[in-house]
């Protein structure tokens, strides 16, 4: 509020009081900074626009029935996106559905139960979690997990499954600090409310305090599913990379799959700068930046709709 | 069962599962820490791999991701720094303030593959940069940009209100008051959100997969323009594409790419928090 309040009265005040010199030298920095936070949007635009010039040519080169395929073997030209999205959508929906649930449950803890020195213990080593590089919990996956996996009785140990469970921990940080604000975000005269008419602490977290924040909830879930549908070198060595639909009948999730995000970073390496291939492993970015896109704008518009109704209800 | 019986049972629970959560982090680093320690030693750390890089040390990888890290701070600063002023301090709340808002979000969300897609499209083949540290270090800078913008941007907004009324009602510009009262009490969170972009983008290894990083170099790079080893890739690398890796030349390099992205993390938490029992307002 000050903030906006301030900058509409500060202009006339400026022009009246500065030197018009002084004026001047400042009118450039303005500018400068000024353009530095438009640019924030140049540069969504401009990666969109490098995107679309490498992997457009792909959505015209390939036919439209061969990349809503079933098969993704460059070699015999065979560009089917579909093993790929399956792929995605089999390890992000994995991952969401373990670490909803239990990012949920520990912000519960953190916000409703632990008292402050374990507070001020497990935020630190949450924010430790998520400063692990992918690339080293891809790396105990491979060497650590998936014999475990294997050991459990999946036919291998790199499957969608592995790639679930190593996705589904590395979007808890996301999903804990963001229903950790949803939760805080409830006014506690709710709580006190509920409290005082006799209901347990239980009762009080679960019919009011969840309910009440569960905007927020949402908000952690997409989140999470945008963060985990981005991630590359942890699942590109935990899922096996096999570009097949799994089949139904064997248990989809136990067995190897290729992500889009995978593919990408795995073969980009290989092919020739213009080829049709690495045309095709652009369009699949310009899948991936729209998709992250559309999740991200959903949570925001979620984020600020939330706000608003939170207001007026005070 | 009772209400209150319940209720014990339900809290008992949710300890188990929030333990459940957050512990296997202490078990993840000590189990590379005791796998991986071995193996540190000053031939470790400081020579070049040799024998197919089953032998020998890290030295390359270790220099490339610190010239990687130098290279997005210069790449990451201004222009984010600039942008959080410009958010703080002049964004009115009209709908280009919320484009520009909902613009960092999505760059936030923008997955670090395509960041590595779109570096290979725009710096390494438009600008013709080559694959580079150039071409790594702007490519990662922008991906740390968000991170950077709304560290500092919160930063810039915890410095009360009335240091820039004072500042203003003495005649000051509004540039002066940004640039003389408002930065410097600003500035240890902006470092803190500058460490905190360059402890992710150190240990990022997908953006720089197709513009800088090298699978092995006998030489150091000599110029900005040269590839480089880097950590991350490092540890891909020998733990996929070479068979035969003795497995604890992998947890050593694991161990140290860790070291080296959680004391980044971690100087960021203790200034923080230095910053904050410091605070005098």
């Amino acid at each position: 509020m000050l903030k906006t309040e301030q900058a509409a009265s500060l202009p006339a005040a400026q022009a009246e009081t500065t030197p018009s010199r002084r004026h001047s030298g400042e009118w450039w920095i303005e500018q400068i900074i000024r353009g530095a936070g438009l640019s924030t949007i140049f540069i969504i635009g401009l990666i969109f626009l490098f995107l679309l010039r490498e992997g457009l040519p792909a959505f015209v080169r390939i036919s439209p029935l061969n990349l809503l395929g079933v098969r993704w073997y460059p070699i015999e030209e065979l560009y089917g996106l579909l093993p790929l999205l399956v792929g995605s959508l089999l390890v992000t929906v994995g991952a969401v559905v373990i670490a909803v649930p239990l990012g949920l449950i520990t912000a519960i803890y953190l916000g409703e139960i632990a008292p402050l020195w374990q507070r001020e213990l497990l935020k630190p080593l949450i924010e430790v979690l998520a400063g692990i590089p992918s690339i080293v919990l891809g790396f105990l996956g491979w060497v650590a997990l998936a014999p475990l996996v294997q050991q459990a009785g999946a036919p291998t140990g790199l499957t969608a499954f592995t790639g679930a469970l190593i996705l589904a921990y590395m979007s808890l940080p996301t999903i804990i600090s963001i229903s950790e604000d949803a939760l805080y975000a409830v006014p506690k005269e709710y709580r006190d409310a509920s409290l005082a008419i006799g209901a347990t602490e239980w009762q009080t977290i679960w019919r009011v305090v969840v309910p009440a924040a569960r905007s927020g909830i949402v908000i952690a879930t997409v989140l999470g599913i945008g963060r985990a549908i981005g991630e590359t070198m942890a699942v590109m060595m935990v899922t096996g990379n096999a570009a097949n639909i799994p089949s139904l009948a064997t248990g989809m999730f136990f067995q190897p799959v290729r992500t889009m995000t995978a593919t990408i970073a795995a073969e980009m390496g290989e092919v020739a700068q213009g080829s049709l291939h690495y045309q095709a492993l652009f369009a699949i970015g310009i899948v991936l930046f729209l998709l992250t896109f559309a999740i991200n704008s959903l949570a925001s518009m979620l984020i600020g709709g939330g706000k608003q109704q939170r207001s007026s209800q005070l | 069962m009772t209400r209150q019986q319940t209720n014990r049972l339900a809290k008992i629970a949710i300890s188990l599962v929030a333990a459940l959560v957050v512990l296997p982090t202490v078990f993840v680093i000590l189990y590379v820490v005791y796998n991986g320690i071995g193996v540190i030693s000053w031939e470790f750390l400081f020579t070049a791999p040799r024998s197919g890089m089953r032998e020998g040390g890290i030295w390359p990888a270790l220099l490339g991701t610190v010239f990687l890290t130098f290279g997005t701070a210069i790449a990451a600063f201004p222009l984010a720094i600039a942008t959080a002023i410009y958010l703080a301090e002049y964004a009115g709340d009209n709908r280009l303030t919320r484009w520009v808002r909902l613009a960092i979000v999505n760059l936030a969300g923008i997955p670090s593959i395509v960041y590595g897609l779109f570096g290979l499209g725009a710096f390494v083949l438009f600008l013709n940069l080559g694959t580079s540290i150039v071409a790594g270090s702007l490519t990662l800078g922008l991906m740390t940009l968000p991170v950077v913008i709304s560290t500092a941007e919160e930063a810039l907004l915890a410095v009360p209100q009335e240091f820039r009324t004072v500042s203003l009602s003495l005649g000051a510009t509004r540039w002066q008051t940004i640039r003389h009262q408002v930065l410097p009490h600003a500035l240890p969170g902006i470092i803190t959100g500058i460490i905190l972009g360059l402890g992710r983008a150190a240990g990022e290894t997908a953006p720089i997969l197709f513009t800088v990083a090298a699978f092995y170099l006998p030489e150091l790079p000599r110029s900005i323009f040269d590839q480089t080893m880097a950590l991350p890739y490092h540890l891909y690398v020998i733990s996929t594409q070479v068979p035969g890796m003795p497995l604890s030349l992998q947890y050593g390099t694991a161990l140290v790419l860790l070291l080296v992205v959680l004391s980044l993390t971690l100087v960021a938490t203790v200034l923080r928090t230095r910053m904050r029992r410091r605070r005098q307002w």
